[in-house]
């Protein structure tokens, strides 16, 4: 990515939000991500792809997330059970 | 903060094992945060979500859950009488409605999970944050508005301009910005760096929870297929 520079044409009491700073972020949040957080490929991939991999990678965690709710709320059900086994769990940790 | 927990949640049931639950709950959460001390947590919160959070996280998790068995057995006697689709749903809403709290309420996702949950329709200002990644976002009457258009809300008027360089298709970046906006919780009308900030802490936040959740089923389901555990 040549050529960042951001010239301010406007008067010096506004202050723009520059293209230094959103590629600042993308930068951060490309490294969260599993599959780009490569450090030798930061100045390769476009901010859309890591825009498009980070709208992917929300949407499965969300999905996981939801698979292991109800996978906890079946194992929930038996509440006796489920009881014993959380005092257990929280006397052996 | 383990206060705060249970400020919100008060215990209804009096049952003695809840209690007993709740008093080693708060123990083992003041004793591993005690133990574990981050002093690199103003700096980067990237240490954040893995460490000392994550029990805490963990530990208010249990409580929610805890109640919301109860509520579920106690209303309906009959197995199977709720459905699952609702339970898990439950399970799902009092998870985040944990990962929200656990954020300390300095994102504006958690806010807007909390103030979901309790059904506010007043949206909070956002607290000045200390940390310098993003300069100040000044109100510009400029000419040139962020694309999209979803930025006007009556109570507070905010318009960001964003310099376009030749190089970068600023319109589908923006758009992609948009489109994650609509993930993140609460940041559906925020300007673009915003919104990248909030989807780095609740990326995070949700792998933690993913983490928390998957502990948790696995000891559930270990310690119901053998009872008898070697303490």
């Amino acid at each position: 990515m040549s050529g960042r520079r951001s010239r301010p044409r406007q008067s010096s009491g506004t202050t723009r939000i520059s293209e230094d700073q959103i590629n600042d972020l993308v930068i951060k949040l490309q490294q969260l991500l599993p599959e780009l957080g490569d450090s030798h490929r930061s100045d390769k991939v476009s901010a859309a792809r890591v825009l498009q991999d980070t709208c992917n990678y929300i949407r499965n965690l969300h999905r996981e997330v939801d698979d292991i709710s109800e996978r906890l709320s079946e194992l929930l059900a038996n509440s006796d059970t489920a009881q014993a086994a959380l005092i257990r769990s929280l006397l052996t940790q | 903060m383990a206060s705060l927990i249970s400020d919100t949640e008060p215990p209804s049931h009096p049952h003695p094992s809840s209690t007993d639950l709740l008093r080693r709950k708060k123990r083992l959460s003041a004793s591993s945060s005690a133990s574990v001390t981050t002093g690199d947590d103003g700096d980067s919160h990237h240490a954040r979500w893995r460490s000392e959070k994550q029990q805490r996280n963990y530990s208010a998790k249990l409580i929610q859950a805890l109640q919301q068995v109860r509520l579920g057995s106690s209303s309906s006697s009959s197995a199977a009488a709720t459905p699952s689709p609702k339970r898990g749903k439950a399970v799902r809403e009092a998870a985040d409605r944990a990962l929200a709290v656990s954020a300390r309420g300095r994102t504006l996702w958690s806010r807007a999970i909390l103030a979901n949950r309790i059904k506010l329709k007043f949206r909070k200002q956002k607290q000045p944050r200390p940390a310098a990644a993003i300069p100040a976002v000044i109100t510009t009457t400029g000419s040139i508005s962020s694309s999209g258009g979803g930025g006007r809300r009556s109570w507070k008027k905010r318009r960001v301009t964003v310099v376009k360089l030749n190089k970068k298709s600023i319109p589908t970046v923006n758009r992609k910005v948009r489109v994650l906006g609509r993930l993140v919780p609460g940041c559906r009308k925020e300007s673009v760096p915003v919104i990248l900030e909030e989807a780095t802490d609740y990326i995070q936040a949700l792998e933690m929870q993913v983490r928390a959740m998957k502990s948790l089923a696995e000891l559930l389901s270990g310690s119901n297929s053998a009872p008898t555990r070697p303490i």
